[in-house]
């Protein structure tokens, strides 16, 4: 069992926790993530681990309540217990000094930047940061981004914060300025690494993404992960979670991503069902 | 006395109701039956039974036992060898070990000792508050075990009979390995399992699950944790795909994702349960062994309509178990033998639609001794389905190899390890089960975790020795 020893909520439907599991904070590294499960009848959830604290001995995950399973850990509070918490599972982001390096975080993608930027940072590299969300109050962790950001850029979709637009036009702006860049690493939404992709796929600028498929076991041995990269099937599990974005088969992706929407709805149903009749806390 | 030319037979649900429910399907002896099935045994003093079992069961010696009404003997006898002894009476394929050898076999059915086996430890269970072995004074050593399958436990269980401090590292979140994942319910309760595993914790075997090692720690981190010796029991727990186009087109599974989405995961019981799984109208499942069998009888009792299980060789050369084949059978699974698929078709949105098969030939012997299937040109046709499983086998996990990079692999990914001792390249490390010999079955990988841990057992106390005469 691992407590819960802080809860925030970031925005509405996205809430940050401060779990204590000494063990994983000790070897977690940038781009790494753990397998959450709630309790007896949970869903194996993979999460980025966003921030660690090897003293404190403490990971910190952010969460979009989006399905049956993140409403479920959405509802925890502090001083509640997780049944498991696995990692650090995945190949950490390899961190290596490219002189100028982009970060682009989108949604409750901007988060899981965190580290990787920090990472980054410490071997040298200059940051620069984009940051993106649909709009003002979904723009979260935008000081700790600053903490470790050289230059930081923010873009909403609706203009209510920032410049008005998506982290991939921003992107496509500074490129297009000339700022010279070794390197960009984007985690987000599907749809968003993509442009990220599509953007800096003219320039051969390398782009790393952070791939998010679903997932069960997570150390390689079930294969629902799998993902065509250059013409290769891979375990995003134990072969990724970054990828050389360009060689990413996207659409593969996305299509994947929907297996479970039905079921997804379903599960959501017949939980908000119980939760109308009182049934459940 | 006359000897019954035929065992007793074992009560079953019938199919008709079975594949509507995860239940387990064989009911076992009761004590009427099990008597009548241990007279049978004609207590050779040779025991060709004892010598095809890979653990070496005294198996005349715990029927007799049986004969005499003394079960906790029984029980006592099997456990000497055999710790996990209501799983092997399920699970073991005791057709092709010791029921092969039995001396009735030469002319009648032989004796059913896997169901003897399973009648006294089940009959323990029942019972209640199961013997322990005296355990011996703790040596002062601990021994690290990866992985809780077959080979784990069975190692684990010998060591702390041996006065060990043994700690089990499992990376998913219930122990057990392919016992829990793989092998169904209604094959293998997993209360069952739970409760053979509680009983090698009594014997002081810690378990420690949600441990990735190779990620939360390396052997050599355990080592420097003061474990003086590691067994990896990891099982080969990577999914082999055929490689043919559409095979990552949605609903399609390997049978390792199906199986656990449904075992460990509990899927079957979705939405009372969180995670989910597709439920074909018309499902494949490709392969001709034990998991193939399994995943078929799983997708149907999870509600598809038709199951096609989908071979590329003839009935003769399935690796499935007879038993199994025929309860898949039963339960209305289509056998298509001669058949392999040539590619997974699916629409725009991404979807399976239907699986172009081949038609096979049987040719030449290959080096496996069985008939080379030769595909029928001209032969192509398309059954329509909305799943397919991919049972086909599995590989070597390389998650915990590839963080060990001391440790010798051969060119499939599996450890090289001493046959009879599992000893790995590294020092202090053995190996034994799948990860070693490849897929294989449950009680191989127990013997395997036996034998290391005889041979564990040896280095810690030759060890021991020489530091004892250093310091004098």
């Amino acid at each position: 069992m691992y407590e819960i020893l802080d809860k925030k909520e970031l925005a509405p439907l996205v809430k940050e926790f401060l779990i204590s599991c000494p063990e994983i904070a000790r070897k977690a590294q940038p781009g790494q993530f753990v397998v959450v499960r709630i309790d007896e009848r949970g869903e194996r959830i993979p999460l980025t681990i966003a921030d660690y604290n090897r003293d404190k001995g403490t990971i910190a995950i952010v969460v979009q309540e989006a399905g049956k399973s993140t409403y479920r850990l959405g509802e925890l509070n502090s001083g509640d217990r997780i049944l498991d918490v696995i990692g650090p599972l995945g190949i950490p982001t390899r961190v290596e000094n490219r002189g100028t390096v982009a970060c682009v975080g989108g949604g409750v993608g901007i988060p899981p930047v965190y580290p990787v930027a920090r990472g980054f940072r410490q071997v040298g590299n200059k940051i620069v940061s984009i940051i993106g969300a649909r709009t003002k109050e979904l723009v979260i962790w935008e000081e700790r981004i600053t903490s470790v950001s050289d230059e930081l850029h923010i873009t909403t979709d609706d203009g209510s914060y920032g410049l008005k637009g998506f982290v991939s036009d921003e992107l496509k702006r500074l490129i297009g300025e000339g700022k010279k860049l070794g390197l960009v690493f984007a985690v987000g939404p599907t749809l968003m690494m993509r442009a990220v992709s599509e953007v800096t796929r003219p320039y051969k600028l390398r782009t790393v993404v952070s791939l998010n498929p679903i997932m069960v076991d997570a150390t390689g041995m079930c294969g629902a992960c799998r993902v065509n990269v250059g013409g290769k099937t891979k375990f995003v599990c134990v072969d990724g979670p970054d990828f050389d974005a360009h060689q990413v088969d996207f659409d593969q992706l996305l299509s994947r991503q929907r297996i479970y929407l039905q079921e997804e709805k379903k599960a959501l149903q017949s939980y908000d069902l119980l939760h109308r009749h009182g049934k459940l806390k | 006395m006359k000897i019954s030319p035929q065992r007793v037979e074992m009560a079953r649900q019938e199919p008709k109701v079975r594949i509507k429910n995860f239940n387990e399907v064989a009911l076992g002896y009761t004590e009427e039956q099990a008597q009548e099935e241990a007279e049978r045994c004609l207590q050779c003093k040779k025991a060709p039974c004892t010598k095809a079992c890979p653990v070496e069961i005294d198996i005349p010696g715990f029927i007799a036992r049986i004969v005499n009404k003394d079960y906790q003997g029984a029980i006592r006898q099997i456990k000497e060898a055999n710790l996990l002894p209501a799983m092997c009476g399920r699970v073991c394929p005791q057709e092709g070990l010791c029921e092969k050898a039995c001396t009735l076999s030469k002319k009648f059915e032989p004796v059913a000792i896997g169901r003897l086996e399973r009648f006294v430890a089940d009959w323990e269970f029942r019972k209640g508050n199961p013997e322990r072995s005296t355990l011996p004074p703790y040596t002062g050593k601990r021994v690290a075990v990866i992985g809780s399958g077959p080979a784990g436990l069975a190692c684990a269980g010998d060591l702390a009979r041996f006065g060990y401090k043994v700690t089990i590292f499992e990376a998913l979140h219930k122990p057990g390995g392919v016992l829990v994942y793989g092998i169904p319910e209604f094959r293998l309760p997993k209360a069952i399992v739970e409760q053979e595993v509680n009983y090698i914790k009594s014997l002081g075997v810690e378990v420690k699950t949600g441990y990735v090692i190779g990620k939360i720690y390396t052997l050599d981190e355990l080592f420097s944790q003061g474990y003086s010796a590691i067994f990896i029991g990891i099982g080969a727990g990577l999914p082999k795909f055929m490689g043919i186009t559409g095979e990552n087109l949605n609903g399609v599974y390997s049978a390792n994702e199906f199986l656990t989405r449904t075992n460990l995961m509990k899927a079957y019981l979705f939405p009372e349960y969180d995670t989910p799984i597709k439920i074909g109208r018309r499902v494949a499942v490709v392969g001709g062994g034990n998991v193939a069998m399994d995943a078929s009888r799983t997708a149907l009792r999870l509600g598809a309509a038709k199951v096609f299980n989908i071979y590329r060789r003839s009935r003769q050369e399935m690796p499935a178990r007879v038993e199994e084949v025929q309860n898949a059978q039963d339960e209305g699974v289509e056998l298509k033998f001669l058949t392999n698929p040539i590619r997974i078709l699916g629409n725009k949105e991404g979807w399976t639609t239907a699986i172009e098969c081949i038609r096979m030939e049987l040719g030449e012997p290959d080096e496996s001794g069985r008939c080379r299937p030769v595909p029928v040109k001209g032969s192509e046709y398309t059954i329509e389905v909305d799943v397919v499983v991919m049972a086909i086998g599995a590989g070597a996990n390389p998650l915990l190899p590839s963080a060990t990079p001391d440790l010798k692999l051969n060119k499939w990914g599996y450890i090289v390890a001493d046959e009879t001792t599992g000893k790995t390249s590294k020092e202090g490390v053995w190996a034994g089960g799948d990860i070693v010999s490849g897929s294989a079955t449950v009680i191989s990988a127990m013997a395997c975790g036996r034998s290391s841990a005889k041979a564990i057992h040896q280095y810690l106390m030759e060890r021991s020795k020489r530091s004892k005469m250093r310091v004098s």
